[in-house]
């Protein structure tokens, strides 16, 4: 890949921002994301979230299984603040 | 294991760790050591609101807030961060559902003139509010106080910003370091042990560690009276800029703004229900509680969309006022006890833990703040907090 492509397109983070940062010292997901918005956009990081993974074990050496992920949350999918209206758990 | 000398140690990278450390080392303190258990801003800094402002109903949190405003409007050149902090000086809006809120908010105001006369807090009435915010619903608001000079910043680029000049000082920052101990010789602190066995010896250590402050401080064999209290916070897609301030509502608990990127962020304190422990899981009960509060304020949000949910700790003292300053074991400071507005005073708070770490007289007076107070039963509730 080359150093323009965008990683996270939500967020229009490219793969250089990403190699400087973890050049920089930021060599966890969760801070890269802090730093540059990177998966934090509407698809929260369903696409870059493999690639900084992949980046970061590169650059530091780690097993790609042991590089810390962020932490999921809900909710899984956007939702519509609207869909929470009205209505109990029991269709009511 | 690894032996090592500090003339400092801090214990927490939030906001008020890191502007200790900055400002510590700009006093001329030559090793300085600032340890964090996560990654910087990783706990109450970066899950916070972030808001800034002058609007507070204590003496002690008008004069803290008003040098603090200064402080965040110069931060990017003081501390020559090329990041930027992405401070949104629009305004913070407070409104009013009550008469006892409003009688509040008037002797709120009247204290903060008194203070700092610059300070540009003015009541609004209700038809003021909906001129300056015609989406917002005004249905059972009397009216609001608003400060056009506050507003919000970027945590995670503030934390950074102090932490990356702390750094050029010469401040050691260990990310991804637990403190596990705290010895102590004759009441007078001697050494931090972390999790990687290290033992750091030094004469002074500084508890910022938030929600965690009370287990800090209990390693050094000091009580203080701090719990964790989960906040939650819900992130929408972004939208086009439509809300330029800050908005804050002590009747339903609420608070909401808009980031530069155009997300909303959405948040209600329910410090009734919430659990009070170290837990930052979030909960479908809230989700259905912001939705509602949130399409109550501003009925066009029920067609956008939440793209996630966080949460965070509050750390909570009786009088919701934070814990400053020297204990009974010398060497042992406090930065705790922010009680959820904490962030936007890290940079004067710094400083002046700073200037009573290294013997100089602060440059505003926080001993009402003191650990003593408790004992003593001079509580300084603010009125003007979720």
């Amino acid at each position: 890949m080359e150093d323009k492509t965008v990683i996270c397109r939500c967020e229009d983070v490219t793969l250089e921002e990403i190699r400087t940062l973890i050049q920089e010292g930021f060599q966890t997901i969760d801070e890269i994301k802090r730093m540059c918005r990177c998966g934090m956009g509407p698809c929260q990081g369903r696409t870059c979230r493999a690639v900084v993974s992949q980046e970061i074990s590169r650059a530091t050496g780690l097993p790609l299984n042991e590089v810390k992920g962020p932490t999921f949350r809900q909710p899984i999918k956007p939702v519509k603040l609207g869909a929470f209206l009205g209505g109990d758990d029991d269709g009511k | 294991m690894a032996n090592n000398m500090a003339d400092a140690v801090i214990i927490g990278g939030g906001v008020h760790g890191c502007a200790t450390a900055y400002y510590l080392a700009k006093a001329g303190c030559k090793r300085v050591v600032l340890l964090e258990k996560g990654y910087l801003a990783s706990g109450g800094t970066g899950r916070s609101g972030a808001g800034i402002r002058h609007q507070f109903g204590t003496e002690i949190n008008i004069r803290l807030s008003s040098a603090a405003v200064r402080m965040m409007e110069n931060l990017e050149q003081e501390l020559e961060y090329p990041r930027g902090i992405s401070l949104m000086q629009k305004g913070y809006l407070i409104i009013a559902y009550t008469e006892t809120q409003m009688e509040q908010f008037a002797k709120n105001v009247q204290l903060q003139r008194e203070i700092d006369p610059e300070n540009l807090t003015e009541i609004l009435t209700t038809e003021e509010i909906n001129r300056k915010l015609p989406f917002l619903n005004v249905e059972g608001v009397l009216g609001g106080t608003f400060n056009r000079r506050d507003g919000h910043a970027n945590p995670f680029h503030v934390v950074q910003a102090f932490a990356e000049a702390a750094k050029r000082l010469g401040v050691d920052i260990r990310t991804f370091t637990e403190v596990v101990d705290i010895r102590t010789d004759q009441g007078k602190v001697t050494a931090v042990v972390t999790d990687k066995g290290e033992v750091i010896q030094t004469p002074v250590v500084v508890n910022c560690a938030g929600p965690h402050g009370a287990v800090v401080s209990k390693m050094a064999g000091v009580d203080i009276p701090l719990y964790p209290q989960r906040h939650q916070v819900a992130v929408t897609e972004p939208l086009e800029m439509f809300l330029p301030c800050m908005v804050l509502d002590f009747t339903h608990g609420t608070w909401f703004k808009q980031t530069p990127d155009g997300s909303l962020i959405l948040g209600v304190g329910d410090p009734e229900h919430e659990v009070k422990e170290i837990n930052q899981r979030c909960t479908w009960e809230f989700m259905k509680d912001v939705a509602e509060k949130m399409v109550f304020h501003i009925p066009r949000l029920k067609d956008v969309v939440v793209v996630r949910q966080w949460a965070g700790l509050y750390d909570m003292t009786p009088d919701s006022q934070a814990i400053l300053g020297a204990t009974p074991v010398e060497g042992f400071y406090l930065d705790v006890g922010w009680s959820g507005h904490g962030f936007q005073l890290g940079p004067i708070v710094g400083k002046i833990m700073a200037e009573l770490i290294s013997g100089q007289k602060p440059c505003i007076d926080v001993s009402c703040m003191s650990l003593e107070r408790f004992e003593k039963g001079e509580l300084i509730p603010e009125p003007n907090c979720v």
